[in-house]
């Protein structure tokens, strides 16, 4: 049975102009230990998978369909009282940006002593030991010192180490990891990924990494899914999504990486862009950009079908008969 | 679309459309601001053409009290007038004193702010100071200091006829520093976006970039500053002429009313008083809400 | 922290400077001292002689320098209303504006604070739509006719509370003090509530909507991802970073409530400082308004450097003090 599953989950936002549907029909599911990148761009849909997953839409938005389930028990739908003793424990969360993700006013030594207080009944003496613990698996030179100090007085990369170090305090099973290095130097993110990588390997901890970086996906990921318009349009093992795409818009995407070897006269790019939740097409979402739309796309809108290693909402792929259920 | 059609489609007009508040308050002030400013031709009676009082008609109370009269509907003062009439025509100078303080702290205030945000440096930081320091005091003491200051320089005899013009300069003197530290930052924001740099490049004098490229992009937050300041205008003006520095009985304003009002409290003639301070909650009022409304609307992380 | 307050005294000291020129500038306004004081009939030797023993023959910035001097050492000169030295007004009236303004601050604290985090924390309970329409009504009444409503319920309608004067007061020292008699508390009653209003709500205001900005900040968010328990969030984190910026505004506001109690003053015919500021003003008695004004800026510079240790206390990102991070 796998850690996390998500059927057909849906997330609308009533507005005045009708209800926006920002999440249409997502199927997904990590096993326990595994790494599953959602990859796509700004306003795909990631973020929100992410936080409808741990219960945190912002209302007005709300799941209208789908389920949620943690090891097999509907999470969904919970009061905020039980979905408290989920969040940090078993699913722990990363956000974008560590400088506001940081109570200014606490020192980290006390965001760590809380949050493990609040999962693990510790005492206190107990709680700081593990805290200090904690910093140095994470990197943070003298830990002892540190864990008094305030998050202004560490450099974005250490305070990022500092937001893992809280995720992972409470010992989750999944940690939902949203675009974790996007607002750092780009000499940091390699030394942050890494960091998760090995932690997540060691306690067991599955992870969702939520960016549109792919470099990331391709060194990290088990598997991948690709979103677009507020669904997963193909979704498999990282090498084969990314040597063998099979989907034209994952095409697209692996082909507008620059590479340092070719030799290329222009750069690679997808015309249009991605429809805004107001006026997506029937059909395929993708099918005013795809180079390789014939009559179908436009009037059906493909499930995820078998294509190869991979499976692909494209109907392309029409030739395998059976529709397969999730990710 | 015509533009009616559009500005009746746009956010903020659907915003207003959907809020009773807003919709009741704009018109409670509509007809408050029409009686106020047609009350020369609205009002039962001209209180204030000595002529036409009779003492006979003094102390008359309200319309719904025995003894009252249909004719004074909200009963009479000492001398005979009107206190309905005394209403209408005194709101028409607390409207004209206020509007016309806050379009003077406006464009001081504005004018401060562009040119300190503009500007930087030296000129910024100075400005700044002096701006911050009159900020730490409260408008109606320094609207007192002004107000008496130049009333004591003025001579004796020009002082009636000139008393709403020092009202006026007090009261929008003890409100621009919001202004300009409001556009001031604004500027400073606009400044170094791109638009300013190409203006800059294309050689226009800083003046035009200020007033025809600068101004229209800070103008949302000096509205809604604008509209709260309004009712704080108007309170300032009525607390000026209740401590008796402000609009004499001949040419009184809401809050003169009042004043005037208040010494009959104790021997029970209360509506003289109180009709007026109702008149002046509820423009305020409106005025307020209308104001928190514009403010929620234009506000684009709440929509 | 020694240097900071010694900066924040010297950056004082220009304000109070020039606070002191308007006030001397005033009294070049208006009209001849020497006339005034000398009446109708007076020879020209007389007059030179008053002259020269006022000091009016030196130039601006030596009267202006005796001027400062003169106040630094409390003295304002004479009354031209009442014909007595200023500071001995003043120090008649000071008591009885502190205990009013005192009393008024604590009601404005004590119970703005807790219904601004009331009404912040729960947005939808009637009970917070009904604390929102008395703050804005709170806001659109003017403080004298609080105060005209208030003798006419309490004073003329119940005849509960007196609506003038101080009530019989103790005599300690140099000051005199209501709060040890009935009557002396009674008539605190009615211009304290009136005073305190217009403060009261705007704090609540403040708070309110400091409340709710730091409900949604990333984190927030992120606290309520480890799942810590509601009352942590809302007390721990959201209410601790709420009153860090409305120290510093609530406390200027309170330094507003001295200036402010002018108007209650006179409504109440309560024997303070305001109430004298008010009679000067009518009468254009110079030296009295001179002297108010400095004394107003010097108590805003106190409130203002007492505001800003505080926040100094609170927020660690003032202390720069401890050595920057390691990358």
């Amino acid at each position: 049975m796998a850690l996390l599953e998500v059927t057909d989950l849906t997330v609308e936002f009533p507005t005045r102009r009708g209800v926006l549907r920002a999440l249409d029909g997502v199927s997904l599911s990590i096993a326990a230990g595994e790494v599953l990148g959602v990859v796509g761009e700004s306003g795909a849909g990631k973020s929100l998978t992410g936080a409808a997953i741990i219960g945190l839409l912002e209302p007005p938005g709300r799941i209208s369909a789908g389920q949620v389930r943690l090891e097999g028990e509907r999470i969904d739908g919970l009061p905020d009282s039980r979905m408290r003793q989920i969040r940090g424990k078993r699913i722990g969360a990363i956000f974008q940006d560590p400088l506001t993700t940081l109570n200014p006013l606490y020192t980290v030594g006390h965001q760590l002593v809380e949050t493990m207080q609040a999962h693990l009944g510790l005492r206190a003496s107990e709680a700081r030991a593990r805290a200090v613990d904690w910093l140095e698996q994470v990197g943070i030179p003298a830990a002892a010192a540190r864990i008094d100090s305030y998050p202004h007085q560490f450099s974005g990369g250490m305070r990022q180490r500092v937001v893992i170090a809280l995720a992972l305090c409470a010992e989750p099973q999944l940690v939902i990891a949203d675009e974790p290095t996007t607002a750092l130097d780009v000499s940091i993110q390699a030394q942050i990924i890494t960091l998760l990588k090995r932690l997540t390997r060691e306690h067991g901890t599955a992870v969702m990494l939520v960016t549109h970086d792919m470099g990331v996906i391709a060194e990290t990921a088990d598997r991948v899914a690709v979103m677009y318009a507020g669904r997963i349009i193909e979704v498999g093992p990282v090498r084969d999504v990314v040597k063998h795409p099979a989907h034209p818009y994952t095409e697209g995407l692996m082909g507008s990486i620059p590479s340092l070897s070719a030799r290329v006269g222009r750069l690679q790019q997808i015309d249009g862009a991605m429809p805004r939740l107001t006026s997506i097409p029937p059909g395929c979402p993708y099918n005013p950009r795809c180079p390789k739309v014939f009559d179908r796309c436009r009037v059906e809108r493909p499930g995820l079908l078998p294509a190869g290693a991979t499976q692909a909402a494209c109907w392309l792929h029409a030739d395998a008969a059976r529709e397969v259920a999730h990710a | 679309m015509s533009v009616l059609a559009r500005v009746w489609d746009s956010d903020v007009a659907y915003s207003f459309r959907r809020s009773p508040v807003a919709m009741i308050s704009a018109f409670v002030l509509l007809l408050l601001l029409v009686s106020a400013l047609f009350s020369r031709w609205i009002a039962p009676f001209n209180p204030f053409d000595l002529a036409s009082l009779n003492l006979m008609d003094s102390l008359k109370p309200p319309v719904f009290m025995p003894d009252g009269e249909a004719a004074h509907a909200l009963g009479t003062d000492d001398q005979g007038r009107d206190v309905l009439s005394g209403i209408m025509y005194g709101m028409r100078i607390s409207v004209i004193v206020g509007a016309s303080a806050v379009l003077f702290a406006v464009i001081v205030g504005v004018t401060v702010g562009l040119v300190a945000g503009y500007a930087g440096g030296l000129v910024d930081a100075v400005l700044m100071r002096v701006t911050d320091v009159q900020l730490s005091f409260p408008a109606i003491l320094i609207a007192l200091l002004v107000d008496g200051v130049v009333s004591a320089v003025l001579p004796r005899d020009m002082h009636e006829a000139l008393t709403i013009y020092v009202l006026i300069f007090a009261i929008g003197i003890s409100f621009w520093p919001q202004f300009a530290r409001t556009v001031r930052g604004s500027t400073l924001v606009e400044r170094s976006k791109e638009y300013v740099m190409a203006a800059r490049v294309i050689g226009l004098s800083p003046a035009r970039i200020m007033v025809t490229h600068i101004l229209p992009n800070v103008m949302g937050p000096v509205l809604v500053i604008g509209t709260l300041t309004l009712g704080l205008a108007i309170l300032s003006e009525a607390t000026l002429s209740f401590l008796g520095v402000g609009l004499p009985p001949t040419q009184p304003s809401v809050g003169t009313l009042i004043r005037i009002g208040n010494d009959f409290l104790f021997s029970g003639e209360w509506w003289i008083t109180i009709f007026p301070g109702i008149s002046l909650v509820l423009m305020v009022l409106s005025i307020n809400l209308l104001g928190d409304w514009l403010r929620d609307a234009l506000n684009p992380r709440l929509r | 922290m020694f240097a900071f307050i010694v900066s924040r005294v010297l950056q004082a000291i220009p304000v109070l400077l020039v606070v002191g020129l308007i006030a001397f500038a005033m009294f070049a306004f208006v009209g001849d001292p020497v006339t005034i004081m000398l009446g109708q009939d007076y020879t020209e030797a007389k007059r030179d002689a008053l002259v020269a023993q006022l000091g009016l023959d030196q130039p601006f910035f030596v009267q202006y320098a005796k001027f400062m001097w003169n106040a630094a050492h409390g003295n304002f000169g004479i009354s031209y209303r009442l014909a007595r030295p200023v500071m001995d007004l003043i120090a008649e009236r000071l008591p009885a504006t502190l205990e009013l303004a005192g009393v008024a601050a604590s009601l404005a604290l004590l119970i703005g604070v807790p219904m601004g985090v009331y009404t912040g924390l729960r947005r939808t309970a009637a009970s917070a739509r009904a604390f929102m329409i008395f703050s804005l009504v709170g806001v659109s009444l003017p403080t004298f006719l609080i105060g005209i409503l208030l003798i006419l319920v309490f004073s003329v309608l119940l005849r509960w509370l007196p609506s003038f004067g101080r009530g019989d007061v103790v005599n300690l020292g140099h000051w005199t003090t209501g709060f040890l008699t009935v009557s002396g508390l009674k008539a605190l009653v009615l211009p304290a509530v009136t005073l305190c209003l217009f403060q009261l709500t705007l704090i609540m205001r403040l708070v309110r909507a400091e409340m709710l900005e730091v409900l949604r900040s990333d984190y927030v968010k992120f606290a309520r991802a480890r799942g810590l328990s509601r009352r942590a969030i809302n007390f721990g984190h959201a209410l601790r970073n709420t009153l860090v910026p409305v120290i510093t505004i609530a406390g200027l506001q309170i330094g507003g409530i001295i200036a402010f109690s002018i108007v209650t003053e006179t409504v109440f015919q309560w024997p303070g400082m305001g109430l004298l500021f008010v009679q000067s003003v009518r009468v254009a008695d110079i030296p009295v308004m001179a002297a108010y004004l400095m004394l107003i800026s010097v108590l805003f510079v106190l409130i203002n450097l007492i505001v800003d240790l505080l926040y100094y206390a609170v927020d660690p990102r003032l202390r720069m003090s401890r050595p920057g991070a390691a990358r």
